[in-house]
């Protein structure tokens, strides 16, 4: 690809630090997110999965400098953009959003809804204050809700809804970048699907880039090109999410794929692998490939030895020794 | 159904009295179970699915609620049934696993103390043979070094481990009916796997039968015999799994199918969603719930139907059987 990515991570990790704080030499670090390298082209949707734990969330927050980075470098249109601070990070704010899991949480429950998507053309005084209310109104239409909504508090607006005002939030300036972390889990089947569409009708029309953080695979599926599966803090597995679906390479996504029931009859079923046990601590992590302590595959040299993630030859990349055959 | 069944529900209503008057969440359900039968019980928040399981388990406690219609257990009527006679089948006959693990463990005592006391609460048996019973259980539910375990608080297992302990506790008097909540919801997929095969075992060592909540139809293919989806207080359709996955009868069972994204094969350009919210339960539209979602309303959908069908496969639709074969020929259940 010669086009400038969008977003580059490289080798990024983030470390949080853990226990009591008096007592310095108790103090241990997890590594939630673990030498990632993953790239984000313009236009095209980059989806997340794991399970709890696998630092997948943290990664978001990294991605949307909400968070600082403890090592590795993130890149925003060929930019560097590691250590840039708060106020140079400002402007860059237009161009990255991020909508959340719980939109009851990310929206202030004392303020009207007109009033939340009013701040984001205040604070970057995108546009004159006169227009601003027709500006929201516009985009509430946009997220299909009324332009009356806008005197109405978030506790007035179902778990639905709710998202669409967080989403019409994050679309407010028009980013070019949106990091969604598990948008559609906290609601009901009928009403992810609702979501799932608009966030793809606003990719089409707005041109968006999307990084989709999810642990629904079906979801993930739907709505993104590309998919990186993450395991205690690693990138696994990448490549076009059809082909890692349907043709996973690494034994801990055959494993996830598996798992998942499908809500089909005598539909033939992957052989599933029924992983033993949970996932190992994050505060310590097994050494060599840190699926090796679950995986039906593993060997002497995957106790000893962590694998690289490198190109699979066939447009993704794979971090295991011992790859099903492709 | 050959058998005497194992728990027969009906006319269940479960309201409250609210500042908005009386609201239903359950509003008259029948159905019946049989040994070892496990239904899964489907429908969305607001439903009143949960409702549903903490009136049989006589759990509903709240002075505004008013609670009416027969829960028989074995022939045994429990609505009314005064707590001490309640305490005798709960938790040894019948027994429930809530969705959230940690809040139906304490805190403050080990996983094994919580379970002996399950135990002894219902057997007259020593405190040496309930502890060996306890961490017994809880080797049989899949926990590595069971032992170890029995002497930690629930703080320090994952959330497989905790959900796994409260089904050791559950399982301590092998109930023969097993009320379980969303028991996967909170848990990874490849965890929830592991914890359907033990319900599954449960069920077939055990001929325990199960009623497995969920929202999740993949779930419900994979462990159900039989199917209830219930919308806005009802049940709109119930048949065996088969029935359900290949013929769904009511529109809503079709659009909940059509909603979800299919993990192989064509991805839709887009999914076809069920327009709209469920519906208030202080504001129900009159006839069918589903009315103000449906493609297909019409005038006749002002009343509201009754389940018909044959066979055990009965759908809450006015639509006839015919056209709904038609629709279904046309692809509505598929997304």
């Amino acid at each position: 690809m010669t086009a400038t990515p969008l977003l580059r991570a490289t080798e990024l990790s983030k470390t949080y630090r853990v226990g009591r704080a008096l007592l310095p030499a108790r103090r241990r670090a997890v590594q939630a997110v673990s030498e990632v390298s993953l790239e984000v082209m313009p236009g095209e949707t980059l989806g997340i999965v794991g399970e709890s734990g696998c630092g997948k969330s943290s990664l978001g927050r990294c991605l949307m400098k909400l968070q600082d980075i403890t090592s590795g470098t993130l890149e925003f249109e060929g930019r560097d953009i590691t250590r840039a601070s708060a106020a140079r990070m400002r402007p860059l704010r237009r161009e990255m959003q991020m909508v959340f899991q719980d939109p009851a949480a990310s929206l202030n429950p004392r303020r009207r809804v007109g009033d939340l998507l009013s701040d984001p053309f205040r604070i970057h005084a995108a546009c004159d204050r006169a227009e601003i209310p027709d500006r929201v109104a516009a985009l509430l239409r946009r997220v299909d809700l009324l332009p009356e909504h806008a005197m109405r508090f978030p506790h007035e607006f179902s778990g639905g809804q709710k998202q669409r005002i967080g989403i019409a939030r994050a679309l407010a300036l028009r980013p070019k970048l949106v990091v969604a972390d598990e948008p559609v889990s906290a609601l009901d089947v009928s009403i992810q699907a609702q979501i799932v569409n608009l966030l793809a009708d606003l990719r089409e029309e707005l041109g968006l880039t999307y990084v989709f953080i999810a642990h629904d695979l079906s979801v993930v599926r739907q709505i993104s090109n590309r998919v990186a599966v993450m395991y205690l803090g690693s990138v696994v597995e990448t490549g076009p999410v059809d082909r890692v679906f349907s043709a996973p390479r690494h034994p801990y996504t055959a494993a996830l794929r598996s798992a998942v029931p499908v809500p089909k009859l005598d539909v033939p079923r992957p052989a599933r692998t029924i992983l033993s046990g949970d996932l190992p601590s994050p505060l310590n992590p097994p050494p060599g490939c840190r699926f090796h302590t679950r995986c039906p595959r593993a060997t002497a040299l995957c106790r000893a030895e962590r694998p690289a993630l490198l190109p699979d030859g066939q447009g993704g990349a794979l971090a295991c020794h011992h790859p099903l055959e492709a | 159904m050959p058998a005497e069944p194992l728990l027969e529900v009906s006319g269940l209503t479960v309201s409250f009295r609210t500042e908005d008057g009386l609201v239903e969440a359950v509003r008259g359900i029948s159905f019946a179970i049989a040994p070892g039968e496990i239904m899964g019980l489907v429908g969305e928040s607001g439903s009143g699915k949960s409702q549903t399981l903490l009136a049989l388990m006589g759990l509903i406690t709240s002075p505004n609620a008013v609670l009416s219609g027969s829960v028989r257990f074995r022939g045994q009527e429990l609505v009314g049934l005064g707590r001490r006679a309640l305490d005798r089948i709960r938790g040894r006959d019948m027994a429930m696993i809530f969705q959230d693990p940690m809040t139906a463990l304490t805190p403050v005592h080990t996983v094994g103390a919580q379970i002996v006391e399950q135990i002894r609460a219902h057997e007259r048996i020593s405190p040496r043979a309930a502890r060996a019973r306890a961490v017994e259980l809880i080797s049989a539910v899949g926990i590595p070094a069971p032992a170890d375990v029995a002497g930690r608080y629930p703080h320090q297992l994952s959330g497989g481990m905790r959900q796994r302990a409260v089904i050791a506790m559950a399982l301590s008097c092998n109930p023969a009916l097993l009320i379980a909540d969303e028991p996967t919801t909170a848990l990874d997929v490849t965890v929830q796997a592991q914890i359907l095969e033990l319900i599954g075992r449960l069920r077939d060592e055990f001929g325990s039968a199960v009623i497995l909540v969920t929202h999740d139809l993949g779930v419900v293919a994979e462990i159900a015999d039989t199917v209830r989806v219930m919308y806005a207080g009802k049940v709109v359709e119930e048949g065996s799994k088969r029935d359900l996955f290949t013929a769904p009868q009511h529109p809503y069972a079709w659009g909940l199918f059509a909603s979800i994204p299919p993990l192989e094969g064509a991805r839709p350009a887009r999914l076809s969603a069920i327009p709209g919210t469920p519906p208030r339960l202080s504001a129900l539209p009159a006839g069918c719930a589903f009315r103000p979602r449906c493609a297909h309303a019409h005038a006749a959908c002002a009343a509201m139907p009754a389940l018909t069908g044959e066979g055990g496969h009965r759908a809450a639709c006015v639509l006839s059987p015919a056209r709904r074969a038609e629709l279904l020929a046309a692809g509505e259940a598929r997304s």
